[in-house]
């Protein structure tokens, strides 16, 4: 078994911990946490209430973890499709060059400039309110991708000269092969790390579009939970559980993925440094 | 000038210690140039800085005696050790390693390097006639002026290594130390900067010591040579009888294995590997690779002994009773 | 079908160093012919220092370049011309290379044997992998090595020479007419580098295959080539038997080579001599080897050097030996003959070979 150093053991926990609440738990709930005034509202927490209700006369808990589900969902799926799509034109644009090289450099080019957040602001309002979690995902994918890219594109490009890329050659490898198991290993550790971060940014951009009402605010996620909290007063009334807890969810998500990010960082770099001896 | 009495200098590191100098006992000469030679991975390198005193961890000396001794400005003779020596780098002694564009800052001129490297030792602020010398020195090696002006990466690899060589022997030091300083040049370079290292010798009558690999380039230049293998040398002398009549069978083999143009003789590579340092096995360390082997080179390593004029060997082959059996060399 | 095996015909390469407008062009290869014959395997040394244009010429003839004019014929099929009469598996079972450094011509990440084991299934030498592992267990021996000991390991538990081993037997599975090494020794100790030269030999007789040497170093080009072909900034400036070019120079540059070697043989002249000094410019206007050259005469800074034609396979690229004349008439012996034998000496002109002769050379 692989020694994972601190910072990988504390994500690993706390990730943990998250899926549990959020792929696990919802499972379990007695109720829609969505729907409002299925129980009495503003509630401090109990025994049936473990962390209190809403203004809307929703469980706090349940809320929680319908939320963490749907964030992590966000920002898996984003991330998953984002890194895919990403590592391939890199690896491809990088690889083979030419105008397949020069039309991918184009469109990451592109991405990357075109500030995200305004985009998604004006999807959002053109949606008018019928904006989905799908949607919002889709439109986090087709920007998160060019980061990957051009990175998996600038190694695939600097290994495109080395020599055992010319013995794969001489033993008869095809463009493919070569790409998938010469060059691929080298990328997969960066692949990795940019998963992890890729959740990150996914869920942040979610939730701070959320936080200002242009996510999909009928679905609940961290953000959405924090944004009917500002709606309805919750900082103002001192109801620190319900706009609390969604708070200081994703702030410990965030600590988990940085943790797990940095923490895979160090733990290849060890490996590598170990490998070369 | 320069003692070394069996000396040890092992890298310590957490899971293994690496002895790449294993015993060596040495002096380095006045007015003399003096090769060390051995295949990579002997300690060769090790043992020059060794010399140079500049040892930092995980390489220490573990045992033996290094001492230099210096005509200080008064002509009086200084006994410095291991930890003095550095005090006195460029100036009694230095040191040109390999790889020049590693050891050249990249984004300084060659002329500011100089200045770096002279001002804090000699305290001459007058930048004029710091220039100045600088300048007629380089004439003196019959480098180009300009190339004081230019970066290192506007230099060819052989223009480099001369400036490297300029700025070691511009002190005029003592000792100069250097670490395979044609490695990777062409061989019409490598002979000029051999040369240009011979000729500067000659004119400062200092010690020069040549760390290399290449066997012939040791012939060309220096006047002893040392042969060194997996931590411990082997042979030690004059170079010129090393050459033509090798008395350890490592020399030998070394010296056979290097084809000549205009000679179609047979050659034969040297087989197999020497041994580990960490665990390096009793008795001579070449003793696995020898022909002429016999049951007490494996049990205990010989010691350097004078067979002939300053030619030392580690062999029992020269050695009674076991003269008889190797024959003529 | 051509009785050579490999044939260079008229091979330049200009490399282009910068963008599109600003760049500078770069001569790499001058209009360089050589070939191979087919009879018999045979071991051309290909002899240079950095800058001479010989690593890029084996990349050409290995075609991880492609040349910018020129063409190459393995048995009279063309290499690169508009239709390649070779196809790619064709061409690598018939042309192996071995590269420099034995460190990377193998990925870190995989097993050695992975790519042994490519070469037999890819390029169809095996049908299986049973078939295989038989073919790789010959080809590892015949380099002096056991499939038991290189099976399931990695390069980093190898040491130099037994990687530059395996490269050898990998290149070798396919039963290759041609092997072009790439400096293959220039990275492995000096004292084991015989132990691979003498396999080239006996592999040259064992599996009947020519190879192509890259080197700078002139004492093994002596002792395990047939021709030598001294290369200086992209032209082939002498080339012939490598007994009789390297004992007997006649280019200025190859004798400049020669006395350059530190050998333990001859002690050098210590004379005051400055250092050979080179300048930036790659000039193609006239002899490159003009500012170097203690022979030199003003016409060699003016023309172009004529390829001279020396009785017994033998060619030199230089005004000297004809006495620094221009135009086609002039008839000379060789230079350096050591008797009398009456040899004519063709002079072509300006480096190209006159008229419609069939510019093939030896």
């Amino acid at each position: 078994m692989v020694k994972l150093n601190g910072r990988l053991k504390a994500a690993s926990v706390l990730l943990l911990l998250f899926i549990i609440v959020g792929v696990i738990m919802p499972r379990f709930a007695p109720y829609d946490p969505r729907s409002w005034n299925t129980v009495p509202r503003n509630l401090q927490p109990s025994q049936a209430h473990l962390l209190g209700t809403t203004s809307l006369g929703q469980d706090t808990f349940w809320l929680l973890t319908f939320a963490v589900q749907n964030s992590l969902f966000v920002g898996v799926v984003v991330a998953f499709f984002a890194t895919a799509v990403g590592v391939l034109a890199g690896l491809i644009g990088g690889f083979v060059g030419g105008w397949i090289d020069r039309v991918l450099t184009l469109l990451m080019d592109v991405f990357i400039s075109v500030p995200s957040l305004p985009i998604l602001i004006l999807v959002a309002s053109l949606l008018q309110g019928k904006t989905s979690l799908l949607t919002i995902s889709l439109v986090l994918i087709v920007f998160n991708w060019p980061w990957p890219a051009r990175q998996v594109r600038s190694i695939a490009l600097s290994m495109r000269e080395r020599e055992f890329i010319n013995t794969a050659r001489f033993s008869g490898a095809g463009t493919l092969s070569i790409i998938v198991r010469e060059i691929f290993p080298y990328v997969l550790t960066w692949s990795l790390a940019n998963f992890v971060n890729t959740v990150l940014v996914a869920i942040a951009t979610e939730s701070g579009l959320a936080v200002i009402g242009l996510s999909s605010v009928q679905q609940a996620t961290l953000g959405t939970m924090i944004y009917w909290g500002l709606q309805y007063q919750a900082l103002l009334a001192h109801r620190w559980w319900w706009i609390g807890t969604p708070v200081i969810a994703v702030v410990l998500l965030f600590v988990a993925l940085f943790l797990a990010s940095t923490g895979f960082a160090d733990f290849s770099a060890e490996r590598r440094g170990r490998q070369r001896a | 000038m320069l003692k070394l009495r069996d000396v040890k200098a092992y890298y310590e590191t957490p899971r293994a210690v690496v002895k790449a100098v294993d015993g060596v006992t040495l002096d380095v000469r006045e007015n003399e140039i003096l090769g060390i030679a051995g295949e990579s991975g002997c300690g060769k390198s090790t043992l020059l800085r060794a010399l140079y005193d500049s040892l930092e961890p995980p390489l220490k000396i573990v045992g033996g005696k290094v001492e230099a001794e210096m005509k200080d400005d008064n002509g009086q003779t200084v006994t410095l050790g291991p930890g003095e020596i550095r005090k006195h780098w460029w100036t009694f002694i230095s040191y040109i390693p390999q790889g020049s564009m590693s050891v050249l800052n990249p984004v300084v001129r060659i002329e500011k390097q100089f200045f770096d490297a002279i001002s804090r030792k000699h305290r001459l602020t007058n930048k004029r006639e710091i220039r100045e010398r600088i300048g007629s020195y380089l004439k003196e090696l019959q480098l180009p002026v300009e190339v004081l002006n230019s970066y290192p990466h506007q230099l060819s690899g052989g223009m480099r290594q001369r400036v490297l060589v300029a700025l070691g022997t511009f002190l005029h030091p003592q000792i100069v130390l250097a670490d395979e300083p044609t490695t990777a040049l062409d061989v019409v370079i490598q002979k000029g900067i051999l040369l240009m290292l011979a000729q500067v010798q000659e004119r400062m009558k200092n010690s020069l010591v040549i760390v290399s690999h290449d066997i012939g380039v040791h012939y060309q230049i220096t006047h002893r040579i040392a042969i060194m293998y997996n931590g411990k040398i082997v042979e030690i002398g004059p170079t010129e009888p090393v050459f033509a009549k090798p008395l350890h069978p490592y020399t030998e083999m070394l010296i056979q294995s290097l084809p000549h143009v205009g000679d179609h003789k047979h050659r034969e590579g040297i087989v197999g590997r020497p041994p580990s340092l960490i665990d390096p096995p009793p008795g001579c360390r070449f003793a696995a690779r020898c022909p002429f082997v016999m049951d007490i080179c494996r049990e205990e390593m010989p010691s350097l002994l004078e067979v002939e004029a300053d030619h030392f060997v580690a062999c029992y082959l020269h050695r009674e009773p076991f003269r008889a059996r190797k024959g003529v060399g | 079908m051509s009785d050579l095996l490999l044939e260079i015909k008229d091979v330049t390469k200009v490399f282009r160093i910068g963008g599109v407008l600003l760049g500078t062009e770069f001569l790499a290869v001058d209009h360089v012919s050589l070939s191979l014959d087919r009879q018999k395997p045979s071991i051309l040394s290909i002899v240079g220092e950095s800058g001479s244009g010989k690593t890029t010429l084996a990349r050409i003839i290995l075609k991880l370049h492609e040349p910018t004019s020129g063409d190459v014929l393995l048995e009279g099929k063309s290499v690169f011309g508009s239709h390649p009469d070779l196809d790619t598996l064709a061409y690598y079972r018939a042309v192996q290379p071995i590269f420099q450094n034995p460190f990377e011509t193998f990925s870190m990440r995989k097993h050695v044997d992975s790519y042994l084991y490519d070469t037999a299934l890819n390029l169809k030498i095996a049908r299986d992998r049973k078939e295989a592992r038989d073919i790789i267990a010959e080809a590892l021996s015949s380099v002096g090595l056991d499939i038991n000991g290189v099976a399931g390991k990695y390069p980093n538990q190898f040491s130099g020479g037994e990687l530059q081993r395996i490269s050898v037997a990998r290149g070798l599975i396919p039963r290759p007419k041609l092997i072009v090494a790439d400096e293959p020794v220039s990275m492995i100790d000096a004292s084991l580098r015989m132990n691979i030269i003498n396999m080239f030999l006996s592999l040259k007789d064992e599996y009947n295959v020519s190879f192509i040497y890259i080197t700078h170093d002139l004492s093994t080009a002596y002792y395990v080539s047939d021709y030598v072909a001294i290369m200086y900034r992209g032209n082939v400036v002498e080339y012939g038997s490598s007994d009789r070019i390297l004992t007997n120079p006649i280019h200025p540059y190859t004798e400049l080579l020669l006395n350059s070697v530190p050998t333990g043989g001859k002690k050098w002249a210590r004379d005051l001599k400055p250092p050979d000094i080179e300048l930036k410019g790659y000039q193609n206007t006239a002899c490159k080897f003009a500012n170097r050259c203690p022979f030199v005469q003003p016409v060699c800074r003016l023309n172009k050097p004529p390829l001279v034609q020396i009785p017994g396979e033998r060619e030199v690229l230089c005004f000297k030996p004809v006495d620094y004349e221009l135009g086609p008439t002039t008839l000379r012996q060789d230079p350096e003959a050591e008797t009398g034998s009456a040899g004519e000496v063709k002079l072509c002109a300006n480096n190209r070979p006159a008229g419609g002769e069939d510019e093939s050379l030896f």
